[in-house]
């Protein structure tokens, strides 16, 4: 019997974990990464001859509920026309039994690993607002992503953002729903039927379960709350993600102004944070450029550092013209 | 296979059992010819982690081991081991290591172990591949007459070298089922091409797919379908194989999950 070394064994496990292509115009090119529920690889369209990312899960699924929440998550991404969400190309199920889907290729870096660059404050909340962009999108189309995070979000080279896994995603209402025929897929396609009473189908997760990430999860999504859930769910996860971007670009002292946007996002009370994406991004956006934010109320003497601070050129003209006016009123010549 | 020779570490065989058969409850059945293809086959995986294992665990020599895994796998055989295995409780591979430590605990507890009859069961297993296994491995100290002069390892990192020898165990019981379909099938080369691309430690990195083309005189993209073929069977069979080591369905997610280095969701 043929001796295999760790190293062969290690080859032969990820040599199991790869998608079995054949009955499909797929071809391999790599792995990509792994999530909870599959994996992400690098794959060949030979009808195109374009570069393509498949998630697949990890193995053929006899209970049904994975494959729903997968073929789910394509659907849910279908919909969601937006270019800060990632377009999904195509859906099926492969010969060894797992289902799939295929998606734009980005070739960016995930934003945990760009925040480790040396950007600066002012580029990373630029980033920020661009994230805020797809998840307000998403929620005016009544789905909240209940799994936001640095992991979950692509820096593209162009520095376009990707707000990516939506795999826990919950349709709430709106634009969006389940009854989409299913796609013709490239290979046998499995995609099961669409059953609204289905928790896997809906997005719908039974009473006190936990799906998100410590850390970037509202409290209210970390008690099991999940009847509660609304798109503040998801700002409390953008306020974690902003504190996330900010604090190594402040020398780890965030200013107070941001910290108060901050502070608001993620609030213990859902009531308490901002009533939309957009809310959040619009006072961003004033603290980038010197405009008052909603999150701090300022005094008197703050508001006249802040205009200063903003109107610098015009103040120093000022400040240069009373400056002349004066010595010219006193060593006037006589 | 109960009495007398049989040969159970020699090679893959051609036997395909039906995708949800398991060797788990075969071993278990009223049936003989059943239980004795079922036996065969977990003692096909298990045997070579079990003696290398009783080697490294209990530091010991060559005979001893021998001895030992041929005692355990003849209780097995003769005292319906696996009907004392729940698969709620433990994974099958937890099962028999906890069972070869119990047996050996006891063994060094008695006076000595009595050698066994003329009428034992005796399972003709290849304990020189087994030894050249643990020298190849890197296990320098172990030699044909001395036991291996370390210490007892801690048992945590012995429970790791018995899940690693039975991955490997159970991937080579694949490979070799592999080789037979191929040659079945007429596809050598696209054996070959696996063995030399996925199995072989070439020493200077990975020889290239363009490389693999000139040598067997093929295109690129043959060696890339080739591959991609090999590759696949090599999946379908392993898993087959580990099912067969399985007794319940979810065992087997939770085996496949963990052999291909994949999370519980």
């Amino acid at each position: 019997m043929s001796w295999l070394s760790d190293d062969a064994v290690a080859r032969l496990r990820d040599v199991g974990s790869e998608p079995d292509l054949s009955a499909t115009p797929y071809g391999f090119v790599g792995a990509l990464g792994r999530g909870g529920m599959g994996a992400v690889f690098l794959v060949e369209d030979s009808r195109l001859g374009r570069r393509v990312a498949m998630k697949v899960l990890d193995l053929p699924d006899r209970s049904g509920a994975l494959e729903a929440r997968l073929v789910r998550e394509a659907r849910v991404l279908a919909q969601l026309e937006h270019p800060g969400i990632v377009p999904v190309h195509d859906v099926g199920s492969l010969a060894d039994g797992r289902v799939f889907y295929t998606m734009k290729y980005v070739e960016g870096r995930r934003l945990d690993e760009w925040a480790g660059s040396a950007a600066s404050l002012a580029e990373r909340l630029r980033l920020f607002e661009k994230i805020c962009e797809p998840v307000a999108f998403a929620h005016s189309r009544g789905v909240l992503h209940r799994d936001l995070k640095p992991a979950n979000v692509m820096v593209g080279p162009f520095g376009e953002v990707l707000v990516m896994d939506w795999g826990v995603a919950k349709i709430v209402g709106g634009a969006v729903t389940e009854s989409v025929p299913a796609p013709a897929a490239s290979a046998a396609p499995v995609i099961p039927a669409s059953d609204s009473k289905s928790s896997a189908a809906t997005g719908d997760t039974a009473h006190g379960s936990v799906l998100g990430t410590p850390g970037f999860m509202a409290p209210e999504q970390e008690r099991g709350e999940v009847g509660q859930l609304d798109s503040r769910a998801d700002i409390y996860s953008l306020g974690a993600i902003l504190k996330f971007l900010a604090a190594p670009a402040s020398g780890g002292k965030i200013p107070r102004r941001l910290a108060a946007i901050i502070g608001k996002a993620m609030s213990e009370e859902p009531q308490s944070r901002y009533s939309s994406a957009q809310a959040l991004a619009y006072d961003v956006a004033g603290y980038l450029d010197g405009l008052p934010v909603s999150a701090y109320p300022e005094g008197i003497f703050e508001r006249a550092v802040r205009v200063a601070s903003r109107n610098r050129v015009a103040v120093v003209l000022v400040l240069a013209y009373l400056l002349m006016r004066i010595l010219l009123i006193f060593w006037r010549p006589r | 296979m109960a009495d007398g020779d049989s040969n159970i570490g020699g090679g893959g065989g051609g036997r395909f059992p039906a995708t949800r058969w398991s060797a788990v409850l075969a071993a278990r059945s009223a049936d003989a010819a059943e239980r004795s293809r079922g036996l065969d086959q977990l003692i096909s995986a298990y045997w070579k982690p079990v003696y290398k294992y009783i080697r490294m665990r209990w530091n010991k020599p060559r005979e001893d081991a021998q001895d030992l895994t041929q005692d355990f796998f003849a209780r097995v055989i003769e005292k319906g081991f696996f009907d004392r295995y729940d698969p709620g409780k433990a994974r099958l591979r937890t099962f028999v290591r906890v069972c070869v430590d119990g047996m050996v605990a006891n063994e060094a507890k008695a006076a000595g172990r009595l050698k066994r009859g003329g009428d034992a069961v005796h399972i003709s297993l290849d304990f020189d591949s087994a030894e050249t296994e643990l020298v190849r491995a890197g296990a320098s100290f172990v030699t044909q007459d001395k036991p291996a002069t370390r210490e007892i390892a801690s048992p945590d990192s012995m429970e790791e070298f018995f899940e690693k020898e039975w991955v490997r165990s159970l991937f080579s019981v694949a490979v070799e089922t592999l080789r037979g379909e191929c040659e079945r099938r007429g596809k050598q080369i696209h054996f070959r091409l696996f063995e030399i691309y996925d199995l072989e430690d070439s020493g200077d990195g990975r020889t290239s797919y363009e490389h693999l083309a000139r040598d067997f005189g093929i295109a690129v993209t043959d060696v890339t379908n080739h591959l991609s073929y090999v590759r696949r069977e090599f999946r379908r069979i392993a898993l087959e194989k580990l099912r067969e080591m399985c007794a319940s369905e979810d065992e087997f997610r939770r085996e496949a999950r963990a052999i291909f280095g994949i999370e519980p969701a």
